[in-house]
């Protein structure tokens, strides 16, 4: 009888086992075995010439300074883009969700529209406006007499410039799922609130936020892996300069991996990168378990 | 290939459009056929042989004009000319390569080559070999791979050293410096007499000047079959030593490229009074300096090491044409190259893109010979030398300008930054040495083809009355 119904559940779970296998654990191990071997340029005329170098890639990347400059870009990103992303989005999903508010359909399309944009038009777009000497950024600050920084050119301003435009770019997703956890939130505890005295801040600060939990989690969790994995935006800007300040942990196993061919090294930079979001996922998810 | 397979079944779909009435669906198929068509040819109706010819950056909009000319003359054959970017050329090629989709000729950065014959990629171009000496030898033999011509130069490029001809007029070196200690010269007095705010320009993140400086100073940079850095070695530490007094003495700022607001307005402002540079900004300075900054710069090529020496050795770079092995049509590529490589055919091109030829025959065209600002790459061109011809170049090259920037910062001592950079290189070979010690074993085809690189040729021997000295001015 036990038999049987293992067996049932085992046939119930078997697409997505076999999903999962195909497109998730063949992958993560194919490309383990990748980044255990030299696989480079030498390999592609010859096959012959692949060796099983053990950790010896790793080693090296951790022995990379360039490798540690990009660790810290993609955390520089993470860190402020990530929190910066949510609370935008959060206070856009209160702006649109406010009872004040009319026309919120047109509010919600505005803010979700550059997500479905295509950023590497956004980003060429975005040059424009970071012109040092053409761009409108520039000739507004000019105007109100503040300094005009060469944004994707100074290394101090590369950075934030990319920041503000991944920004602008994914604001909208996460809006929207906020706009979604406001409104499962009931209209009675408001009131209740209300009725104890709680003031506009009070209610938000004891009602919306706590019921926004597993919102924040999930928000949190799905940002911070898209920020990890941040490329496309430097790669079209600054191609990681000036001076590697742009340089993301990507952007540098595109490179290996696509403009000096070695592959088994770049595999090793995907796995780690693997790992360090694996290990920001899983702490997020305690943190969220906590409260 | 694609037009002989698709174009007897776009007929078929197009004789059956005739005959059935016109709707929608049948719209959308025709627009789709149309579409099909045009992918498959320009002339859907002719049987010419396709050759598909990559060419990159702006070259590749200009050659198109020169193609009419090439098709006149061969009505067998129809050039389909694909532009990619450069900055995007490099992966393209490679991912080309192993999706099996290489076209049949292409423009090819000369200092990719030993890449791609690494790879196996390129066809042995041996037989264009005819006019070998009417090209500039340095630049000729970074084609040469292994004792095996792979491709054909079609412009040049190397560094020159730019002036501010009344600044250094004024401290008595009108025609630029010709020696190292001349130049040194020429700079303390610049400094001393505050003529300038700094005698040179040489940013930090490029390895080109540092190169250049090592090639004059007759560095092979890298051990004979390129499997070892050879950056602690005297040619090399003289070259890093005069380099390094460069930032030290106050001669050159330490900046980097980014660092850089407006190169020509603070070269017009009299910022600074050398850069170290390339063909394509003798273009750039004549439409960005001002009107009256116009004969107030020139170009010369750069300073010799020693006294006894013409003048210094340059870089030799450029775009050379390259046959792909996996081609169908090497035949009819070959006859391209050739078409491309013809002299006047050079200078048409010279005056549509402003890249400079690789034969010296053109050369003799009024438009360069009378050039004075070209006249100093004319003269560098003839010494000139390839970059070491090994696949991880361009990886030395970037550990090169960076312990070239920490010791010019001050952050390492140069001794100490020279053993880095032996060490960084001799890690970046680890594979080449492998694939040499077991190529006895049978291991490894390309560990044959490898061991002939013996990744540099000795081009310009020392003078042998000179001995190696300590760069003038260095304690």
């Amino acid at each position: 009888m036990r038999n049987r119904e293992s067996r049932a559940a085992l046939l119930f779970l078997s697409p997505a086992i076999v999903i999962l296998s195909v497109f998730f654990f063949a992958p993560v191990i194919a490309g383990f075995l990748l980044s255990v071997t030299d696989f480079d340029l030498y390999t592609l005329g010859d096959v012959h010439n692949l060796r099983f170098v053990a950790l010896h890639n790793y080693r090296e990347l951790l022995a990379n300074p360039v490798f540690w400059t990009a660790f810290l870009n993609t955390l520089y990103f993470a860190l402020i883009g990530g929190p910066l992303t949510v609370a935008v989005s959060l206070f856009a999903a209160l702006l649109v969700n406010s009872k004040l508010t009319r026309f919120k359909a047109a509010f919600r399309t505005i803010y979700f529209a550059p997500v479905v944009t295509t950023l590497v038009a956004v980003a060429l777009v975005f040059k424009y406006l970071y012109h040092p000497r053409f761009g409108i950024i520039n000739i507004a600050l000019g105007a109100l007499h503040l300094p005009q920084p060469d944004w994707l050119g100074d290394p101090h301003y590369a950075m934030p410039a990319i920041i503000l435009l991944a920004v602008w770019k994914g604001f909208g997703y996460t809006m929207i799922i906020f706009i979604a956890g406001l409104q499962n939130i009931p209209e009675e505890l408001y009131e209740a609130a209300r009725l104890d005295g709680a003031g506009a801040w009070g209610q938000f600060r004891h009602v919306t936020l706590p019921m926004l939990g597993p919102t924040f989690l999930f928000v949190g969790i799905v940002v911070a892996i898209g920020q990890l994995q941040i490329f496309a935006e430097p790669y079209v800007m600054t191609q990681g300069g000036p001076l590697n300040k742009t340089l993301t942990i990507v952007m540098m196993m595109y490179q290996q991996g696509f403009k000096f061919w070695r592959m088994g090294y770049a595999a090793s930079v995907a796995f780690i990168l693997f790992l360090v979001i694996g290990a920001a996922t899983l702490l997020q998810m305690r943190m969220g378990e906590k409260r | 290939m694609l037009n002989v397979e698709c174009r007897p079944k776009a007929e078929a779909e197009r004789s059956h459009i005739q005959h059935s009435t016109f709707n929608i669906e049948h719209s959308t198929f025709a627009f789709l056929i149309v579409l099909l068509l045009f992918r498959c040819s320009a002339h859907p109706s002719d049987n010419r042989e396709p050759l598909e010819f990559w060419a990159l950056g702006s070259e590749g909009e200009f050659v198109q004009k020169l193609m009419p000319e090439f098709e006149r003359r061969n009505p067998n054959i129809h050039v389909v000319v694909q532009q990619i970017p450069w900055n995007a050329a490099h992966e393209k090629l490679l991912t080309a390569y192993v999706g099996e989709s290489t076209p049949d000729v292409s423009l090819m950065g000369n200092t990719w080559m030993p890449e791609f014959v690494a790879i196996r990629a390129l066809d042995d171009l041996g037989s264009l070999s005819k006019q070998q000496s009417d090209y500039f030898p340095g630049i000729w033999a970074t084609n040469v791979v292994g004792g095996t011509l792979y491709g054909i130069p079609w412009y040049v490029d190397t560094r020159v050293l730019f002036y501010r001809s009344d600044i250094l007029a004024a401290v008595g070196f009108p025609h630029g410096p010709r020696t190292w200690a001349e130049w040194r010269e020429a700079m303390t007095r610049i400094r001393d007499q505050k003529k300038s705010k700094w005698g040179i320009l040489i940013p930090t993140n490029e390895y080109e000047p540092l190169t250049v400086l090592a090639f004059s100073a007759h560095s092979p940079l890298l051990n004979a079959d390129g499997t070892r850095g050879a950056f602690s070695q005297p040619q090399f530490t003289d070259a890093f030593n005069f380099y390094v007094s460069l930032f030290h003495d106050g001669f050159a700022p330490k900046v980097s490229n980014a660092e850089i607001a407006n190169l020509y307005q603070q070269f017009a402002q009299g910022e600074f009074t050398m850069y170290i540079t390339g063909p394509w900004n003798v273009g750039e300075f004549r439409r960005r300096l001002p009107p009256e900054m116009q004969d107030k710069w020139a170009t010369a090529p750069l300073p010799a090491r020693d006294a006894g020496e013409p003048t210094g050795i340059s870089m030799a770079g450029g775009g050379s044409l390259v046959v792909f092995r996996a081609s169908k049509h090497k035949d009819a590529a070959r006859k391209l190259i050739e078409f491309l490589s013809e002299p006047q055919q050079q200078v048409r091109f010279y005056e549509l893109t402003g890249d400079l030829p690789a034969r010296r025959s053109a050369w003799q065209s009024p438009v360069l010979a009378t050039d004075t600002r070209f006249a100093a790459f004319r003269i560098q061109f003839e010494r000139v030398a390839p970059l070491p011809k090994v696949p991880e170049w361009e990886q030395i090259a970037t550990a090169i300008y960076d312990r070239g920037e920490a010791a010019a910062r001050g952050t390492v001592a140069p001794k100490v930054a020279l053993a880095q950079l032996d060490r960084r290189a001799d890690e970046l070979l680890e594979k080449r040495r492998w694939m040499l010690e077991n190529r006895d074993e049978g291991r490894g085809r390309t560990a044959t083809e490898i061991s002939r690189i013996g990744h540099r040729a000795r081009f310009f021997p020392r003078p042998s009355s000179l001995v190696p000295a300590s760069p003038p001015g260095s304690p």
